[in-house]
């Protein structure tokens, strides 16, 4: 199943991957993989931006703007004027 | 508030505890792995109702087996039906179970909000002196804690290793046998027919309020007239136009949920209107009243049902696995303008409708 393409904030910067493959074992949908060592993005447009990659790279080489893929979250944000990060009112 | 409904009523312990377990910290509750069928019932008001909210256990350390210092830790949230999963796929195994302080939020919800997180899973390692129960320096935390749960800052800071189990409780027995290896299929996460069906109720009843309400109101339009209230419309008229807003419930609620891969288009928004055309397309073959009616009274069906389908799918990005916020805010951004205008130009249609209709054939 695919959503939009080309929309991610996912960014990966290759010159500080230690290839720990940390990144490959915690993202859902497989969009890591590794090669020659150090890690790629083999599927970018799989991305959800829950930001398990970045929050487990020790290495600072990944970069998204987690947030939670919710419409009703981010029109309450609008229409209470908070910050759109998309706080899910969900429990 | 944690664990009001669950515990027995006499004040005692729940049932599903069934002895406890010496540890170098005291008593830890042995639980049972099996599910009641008191417990069966439960999980299903979990999947239809608010009583979700408050299916919460106290988060501590649990025994499953007769655990010791060798055995492992595997941690998850404090939502009972978590909780539950992983007990049961713990059957015949000797383990210790962290459950952290989430409010009651199952794992990836909670570790979204950072409540499953470093932060906790570090202070709750800490206050039941961990290390003093077992031998080892390893605790096994679900994959989809890893957005709340940053491996090497708890590593730095408690001197556990973490080790990130398969997504499904289900997957964790063979994980363990494997020597904490799981399989690319483990770490993936489905998005299944089932799946999405659980979801259904959630999306149906808080929607189900909203067309309780559209009928309420399209009942009077059709019943209003020159001459006051009056009954006959309500058949004619009302009950057909009522039906159009259960038309949308069930296309936007249920059935683009359920064949979510198989409807055309990316965009949920998209997805919902293709089926509410469909489904609105059907009703008007089998409810002569719309196309016989008047050419605003059909215009109207045919412009609000898909389009308040397609803003109830729209809601079901929530409840998936696989949508982004980047892609949902981009989706909002050229589709919240047409619902807005499809709500606009439906009131003016059915006004119209209505003046010529009071005016006279």
């Amino acid at each position: 199943m695919r959503y939009l393409s080309g929309v991610t904030t996912l960014r990966l910067e290759p010159g500080r991957c230690t290839g720990c493959g940390r990144c490959v074992e915690v993202c859902p949908h497989g969009v890591f993989a590794m090669e020659d060592g150090r890690a790629r993005i083999a599927d970018r447009d799989a991305c959800m931006e829950c930001g398990a990659c970045r929050n487990n790279c020790a290495a600072n080489a990944i970069e998204v703007q987690p947030g939670v893929g919710c419409a009703m979250a981010l029109v309450s944000a609008i229409v209470a004027r908070r910050s759109s990060r998309g706080e899910c009112r969900c429990r | 508030m944690v664990g009001q409904d669950i515990r027995a009523a006499d004040g005692g312990a729940p049932p599903w505890i069934v002895g406890s377990s010496d540890t170098p910290v005291g008593a830890v509750p042995r639980v049972a792995t099996a599910w009641s069928w008191r417990e069966r019932v439960e999980h299903f008001r979990c999947r239809v109702g608010s009583f979700r909210n408050r299916y919460a256990i106290e988060p501590r350390l649990y025994a499953v087996g007769r655990p010791g210092p060798r055995s492992e830790v595997l941690v998850t949230a404090s939502y009972k039906l978590s909780f539950d999963h992983v007990r049961r796929a713990l059957e015949g195994l000797d383990a210790w179970i962290l459950v952290l302080d989430t409010q009651g939020v199952n794992v990836w919800c909670a570790a979204g909000k950072g409540t499953f997180g470093t932060e906790e899973l570090a202070r709750q390692i800490e206050a039941i002196a961990l290390a003093r129960v077992v031998a080892h320096r390893r605790v096994i935390v679900p994959q989809l804690g890893a957005p709340g749960v940053s491996a090497h800052e708890v590593q730095r800071r408690t001197r556990f290793r973490i080790h990130f189990g398969p997504v499904r409780a289900a997957d964790v027995p063979a994980y363990l046998r494997d020597g904490f290896e799981a399989t690319p299929e483990m770490r993936r996460v489905r998005f299944g027919v089932r799946e999405r069906a659980a979801l259904v109720p959630m999306e149906l009843v808080p929607a189900m309020k909203v067309v309780a309400a559209y009928a309420a109101f399209v009942l009077l339009v059709a019943a209003i007239g020159p001459g006051g209230l009056r009954i006959e419309p309500l058949w004619s008229v009302g009950i057909p136009l009522a039906g159009l807003g259960v038309v949308a419930l069930i296309s936007g609620a249920v059935a683009m949920p359920l064949l979510l891969p198989f409807v055309p288009g990316r965009a949920f928004s998209i997805k919902g209107w293709v089926v509410g055309l469909a489904l609105t397309a059907t009703y008007a073959a089998l409810v002569p009243a719309i196309h016989g009616t008047g050419w605003a009274f059909a215009a109207f069906a045919y412009v609000f049902a898909p389009a308040a389908s397609s803003y109830l799918a729209l809601q079901f990005t929530g409840s998936t696995t696989f949508t982004s916020m980047s892609g949902v805010r981009k989706e909002l951004f050229y589709s919240l303008p047409i619902h807005l205008a499809a709500a606009t130009i439906s009131i003016v249609l059915l006004a119209a409708y209505k003046v010529i209709a009071w005016r006279g054939p």
